[in-house]
């Protein structure tokens, strides 16, 4: 810290004063620049934010754009990605229904039908709903934990863009006509070389190893952000009920995920290069493919129904005004649920004639998991008895919710038990049941979160009415597309058909569905609609505007890109509730360089300064490389060798270990 | 009592003015009537469920409409729940524990009357699924008597079948729904199914299990005759096909076993002898053609027989391109394999 | 071919293979047979005597040559119509192997599917009649992917069977050897 001006003031005699006045000067700015290295008492207010937000935001321009490791930017692009991955994979489900709205119609044939309903399948289950929750989460668990950033932000980068990049590669592959059409879960041997000549089932695979290894990433990143980033005071038992859906799912997703990876890697092989997994004349076993996969499939329902938990105990604590009942008993059974999803899957597989006392144990898990659920409905509706409620849109979704959400968990306990389970399986009447619990179950909490969320994102709330006529549209649309599937399935109509005879009793709930559609995709729209023109002309949000109780409403909406000027400190679980003024903060955090406070496990005491990465270009190059990679091992083995070399430079110039070159920190006197 | 209220399900669901040859509603045979009880018990404990949550939402809803003060501090810690709240939440646990059990050993006792009623069959039929069609052996301990033919069943009423299930390429299911659940047909495993037919009737299955591009034609049709009937229809099916008489089926004939028919179908009798189609011996005294997707008619044979790939586009069966003369020969023919 | 060589064009190709999707993927539609393959009685178009120019290649050549869908069919009928009894799974035995580069009547599609529509001396029966045009094709599409010759991405590596030869995603591209230097 030289005195700029020494060589000045040698250079020209002064008087006294003068060089008094200087030294004065110079003394003041030394000790300006040695007390603001860190926040706190000396730092605050509008400088402090001036000073974060110079540290905190990326460069500007294309390259930062792309390079961002900011978790609200990917968390937006993820969430943006999603839903357009959403209106395509619902513009598949509306050709689908032209289709069956008249028994023996011509208007898709066979071969165009079956890709249909395997991209809608595909993208809804891969494309969507996975991703979606993680790009919620993404967002929001940072600012609900009261950190800067998530852990890890270069992986969560590169989450991102493998999920991109497999859903471009999925949608490029039905553009040039090699979309897959083997069903969303490719039974072998029909995906089998045989039966699915050409790149169409590799296609299907590959994109399953993309979106697998995105949500893998994703899962690590929030698994260790809400067990280490959380505010100081937050422990395990004052985090919200949100976050601990998270975490539950992101350990499901780091179980289940791998067995997906591996049946797909393994179809792969077969039709790649002529293994024989798959293949009962070679000992192999055409079952395996189903074990597998279900074994992935189940929880992955649970992967997204759970998150969607999360979000209505956040909003029925909001808009009833008063912490959710049995907070430990939800937590209890966000866990059990999460363990129990996992000795399920054999229920997918009742018709397949494995041994039937097997069965039996599968039909008492499979019943038994719905136990944990009853238990969170009960503590939502204790909330509701016991509180406040107002009738604002999200809380329409969230009643939306546990009128369609149970009946499809009561669909789902007649399917758990084998004798019917052998009438309705591949029947429109399952078709019912899970639109039952993924729509009524995962989709009306979404959106009824998106309009709890979207002030907070984008500092504008959405139209009141608007958000109201949608979702009656989206209700009466729902029930009117999905209730007489529970009937057609009973009269007889299987899945995935493209057309079925006339005479059966089959055309009046084909007809009623397809009309329904129409209304859910008019909902969809004017959701969509609404979104967009709030973000121009929404009336603006404060901070709070719903007046809720945890840490993301204390910071503005949007909230910078620091997130919050000073680290709050929690003494309880709903903390802007129970803090009269101003929160507690905790201060000395740097602010001349990107820093977050790590906390123990549970109870959340400080631990850990941990310097977070700049912005980097290497997670898009990384992941460009593992693309190209995945792509071309379509083609040919040797893209899995030759492939080593962009992925190792990509990866090597990523993890380069750093020097330290940080500016050192200033001691403070 | 069970009966009568399992036919009220039905009506209640507006269903009853269709036939049921391809419903659950069918109740046609001792497993979908198993299934129909069950499904009742269930259908009444879930709806009871149902009524209690909504109960419960809408109570919660208008109790505090209507409360003067809640019991609930808008900020600050000190909220109170109903002091029966707690004991609320255990007794919710407790029925949703016990209806769910109680469903579960209606469930296992229902699967353990199914198991029984699978014991003692009469009859054993081999079903060989491929794509898209169905191979149908009855199976006899008089080799003389094994009968083969496709995509259509008939059972004597009252006589346990016992179907075993195999499948030539993928996976197909065999569902009959208005006489019994599904099963699913595998390569490379052999499993099977049992029914004991109730009444007779004719009734419709479908492939139940994805199986490739014309998965939605592949059905089967199942005729379920008094025992009489059946003997006559199985002695009837055993003779080779009925020689042409005139010179129009002569000369159908006469491609019919020299052309590509015979490379892959077999009609008894006739040097046609291929075994990777189905059977067409007594291919006119089926009620359909190709599995299910037309009904047997003469303006359907020619259709069929003309251009199957327009009707079923992507069989296996190809389009040979017959000229009138040949087409008008061939269906001729095939018309009289009664 | 070097390793390094390979490799730029396993990405040159990946790319260009996707954007060639069509014609590998293509179900043609059946409902139009395809007409003869050869007139009855025609000679195998494998001798060029005086040193003239082969024949053109079949304009039917291309909706079969690299076509997935044909090659797969290829393959069913090769079991149905008991191929294997003679040529087994592309070995040989009491007919020629298949899987070779030996061609006696050449390994173009169209001389194959003459070969198969007209039968050849030594015992390879006419299948004229007993199979239609379009199954005569598939069946040459698939007797070529045998020994490697169409393009990898088209062909499927094993059916659902007893394992025989080398998947045939991996089975190398001969070099043609006899005179037959006609565009294969």
């Amino acid at each position: 810290m030289t005195d700029v001006r020494a060589d000045a003031f040698d250079a020209a005699p002064a008087r006294q004063s003068e060089r008094e006045r200087v030294e004065a000067e110079n003394r003041q700015l030394a000790e300006e620049r040695k007390k603001i290295a860190r926040d706190g008492p000396k730092l605050k207010g509008e400088k402090l934010a001036a000073r974060l937000d110079l540290a905190w935001r990326r460069p500007r321009g294309i390259i930062g754009w792309l390079a961002t490791v900011d978790h609200k930017e990917i968390g937006r692009r993820y969430i943006i990605t999603a839903l357009g991955f959403f209106v395509l994979g619902g513009i598949m489900a509306l050709l689908m229904r032209l289709q069956l709205a008249q028994p023996d119609s011509n208007l898709i044939g066979a071969e165009r039908y079956n890709q249909l309903f395997t991209m809608h399948g595909s993208t809804m289950m891969f494309l969507f709903a996975v991703p979606v929750m993680e790009g919620v989460a993404v967002y929001i668990i940072p600012l609900m934990l009261g950190t800067r950033s998530t852990a890890f932000p270069r992986l969560n980068a590169f989450s991102y863009y493998m999920y991109l990049f497999g859903g471009l590669m999925l949608w490029g592959a039905f553009v040039l006509n090699i979309a897959p059409d083997v069903g969303w879960f490719a039974y072998t041997p029909l995906s089998g070389p045989q039966f699915s000549p050409g790149k169409r089932a590799d296609v299907w695979a590959q994109m399953i190893t993309f979106t697998e290894v995105a949500a893998l990433a994703a899962a690590v990143v929030l698994t260790s952000t809400i067990l280490k980033c959380r505010a100081p005071g937050m422990t395990l038992a004052r985090m919200p009920l949100f976050a601990w859906a998270m975490l539950v799912v992101a350990v499901m997703i780091i179980f289940s995920m791998p067995s997906v990876a591996l049946c797909s890697g393994m179809l792969i092989s077969d039709r790649l290069v002529g293994t024989n997994f798959y293949n009962a004349a070679e000992h192999g076993d055409a079952l395996l493919w189903q074990h597998l996969f279900w074994f992935f499939g189940h929880p992955e329902v649970y992967i997204i129904f759970l998150p969607a938990t999360g979000f209505v105990s956040v909003m029925v604590e909001t808009f009833c005004r008063r912490p959710v009942f049995g907070h430990a008993v939800v937590v209890l059974a966000l866990i059990s649920t999460g363990i129990l999803a996992f000795g399920l899957w054999v229920h997918h597989m009742f018709a397949t004639g494995l041994p039937r006392v097997g069965y039996s144990f599968y039909t008492a898990a499979s019943m038994s998991v719905s136990i944990p659920t009853g238990l969170q409905i009960f503590c939502w509706l204790a909330t509701i008895w016991d509180g406040r409620p107002r009738f604002q849109v999200p809380m329409l979704y969230v009643v939306g919710f546990i009128v369609t959400f149970v009946i499809g968990g009561l669909t789902g306990v007649m399917v758990a038990a084998v004798p019917l389970d052998l009438q309705l399986h591949d029947t429109y009447f399952v078709v019912a049941h899970f639109h039952y619990v993924l729509i009524g179950g995962a989709v009306f909490p979404l959106l009824g979160i998106f309009t709890y969320w979207f002030p907070k994102i984008t500092g504008r709330m959405m139209n009141d009415t608007v958000g109201k006529v949608s979702f009656w549209l989206v209700f009466v649309g729902f029930h009117l597309t999905f209730f007489p599937m529970h009937l057609s399935g009973l009269l007889g109509m299987p899945r995935r058909v493209y057309t079925y005879p006339a005479g059966l009793g089959l055309e009046v709930p084909n007809l009623l569905s397809t009309l329904g559609t129409f209304i859910l995709a008019a909902a969809v729209v004017l959701f969509v609609v609404n979104g967009l023109i709030s973000l121009y002309r929404g009336v603006i949000a404060g901070p709070n505007p719903w007046g809720a109780a945890s840490l993301e409403w204390a910071t503005s909406s949007p909230p910078p890109v620091y997130n919050f000027e000073h680290i709050p400190v929690v003494e309880s679980d709903t903390p802007l509730w129970d803090v009269e003024g101003e929160l507690p903060v905790v201060t000395g955090l740097r602010v001349d360089e990107k820093e977050i406070l790590l906390t123990t496990v549970v109870a959340a005491a400080p631990d850990l300064r941990e310097p977070v990465p700049a912005a980097s270009l290497w997670p898009l190059i990384g992941a460009m490389a593992v693309g190209i990679v995945f792509v071309a091992s379509i083609f040919s083995p040797w893209a899995l060798v030759f492939g080593l070399v962009p992925c190792g430079i990509a990866f090597a110039a990523w993890f380069w270990p750093k020097e330290l070159k940080r500016n050192p920190e200033p001691v403070i006197s | 009592m069970t009966r009568r209220a399992t036919a009220i399900l039905p009506l209640l669901l507006g269903a009853c003015s269709y036939q049921h040859y391809q419903s659950a509603f069918g109740n046609a045979a001792v497993e979908d009537s198993q299934f129909l009880i069950l499904f009742t018990i269930f259908l009444v404990v879930c709806v009871v469920m149902y009524v209690l949550v909504m109960g419960f939402m809408l109570l919660g809803f208008l109790r505090s409409r209507g409360a003067a003060e809640a019991n609930v501090v808008e900020t600050g810690r000190h909220h109170h729940s109903h002091p029966l709240m707690r004991t609320a939440l255990i007794g919710w646990t407790a029925l949703i524990g016990v209806g769910l059990a109680a469903l579960a050993i209606a469930s296992f006792f229902t699967d353990r009357s199914m198991a029984k009623a699978a014991t003692g069959e009469k009859l054993s039929i081999t079903l060989t699924a491929n794509q898209w069609w169905w191979d149908v052996q009855y199976n006899s301990s008089d080799a003389s008597k094994t009968l083969r033919t496709a995509n259509e069943l008939h059972l004597p009423v009252g006589v346990p079948v016992r179907i075993t299930l195999a499948s030539n390429d993928v996976i197909h299911s065999f569902w009959v729904p208005s006489l019994a659940g599904k099963q699913d047909l595998i390569p490379g495993r052999e499993s099977d199914i049992t029914i004991v037919p109730k009444r007779t009737g004719i009734f419709r299955g479908q492939c139940a299990e994805f199986c490739g591009a014309q998965h939605a034609h592949m059905a089967l049709v199942v005729n379920v005759d008094s025992y009489p009937d059946f003997i006559k229809w199985w002695d009837h099916q055993l003779q080779p096909a009925a020689a042409p008489t005139n010179p129009v089926t002569l000369a159908g004939y006469e491609y019919v076993t020299t052309g590509p028919c015979g490379a892959c179908h077999n009609i008894g009798g006739t040097p046609a002898s291929g075994t990777v189609a189905p059977d067409l011996t007594h291919l006119a005294s089926r009620r359909s053609i190709a599995a299910g997707t037309l009904p047997m008619s003469e303006g359907n044979l020619y259709g069929w027989v003309e251009d199957p790939q327009s009707l079923k586009p992507g069989v296996k069966m190809p389009t040979i391109g017959l000229e009138p003369g040949q087409l008008h020969a061939v269906v001729a023919y095939l018309e009289t394999l009664k | 071919m070097s390793s390094r060589f390979r490799a730029s064009l396993l990405f040159l190709g990946a790319a260009a293979l996707t954007l060639a999707a069509c014609e590998r993927e293509e179900h043609h539609s059946r409902s139009k047979p395809i007409g003869e393959t050869v007139p009855a009685g025609s000679s195998p178009q494998t001798i060029y005597p005086g040193g003239s120019v082969p024949p053109a290649l079949d304009a039917r050549a291309k909706l079969f040559n690299n076509n997935a869908n044909a090659i797969s069919m290829g393959q069913t009928l090769y079991q149905q119509m008991n191929c294997v009894g003679c040529h087994s799974h592309g070995g040989g035995g009491m007919g020629p192997p298949l899987m070779d580069d030996q061609w006696r009547y050449g390994g173009r599609i169209d001389q194959i599917a003459t070969t198969i529509a007209e039968g050849r001396p030594n015992g390879m029966p006419a299948w004229r009649g007993k199979l239609t045009e379009d199954q005569i094709w598939d069946l040459a599409a698939y007797v070529r992917s045998m020994s490697g010759l169409p393009s990898k991405d088209a062909v499927s590596s094993r059916s659902e069977s007893m394992s025989g030869p080398t998947p045939q995603t991996l089975t190398a591209k001969p070099q043609p050897t006899n005179s037959d230097a006609a565009p294969q």
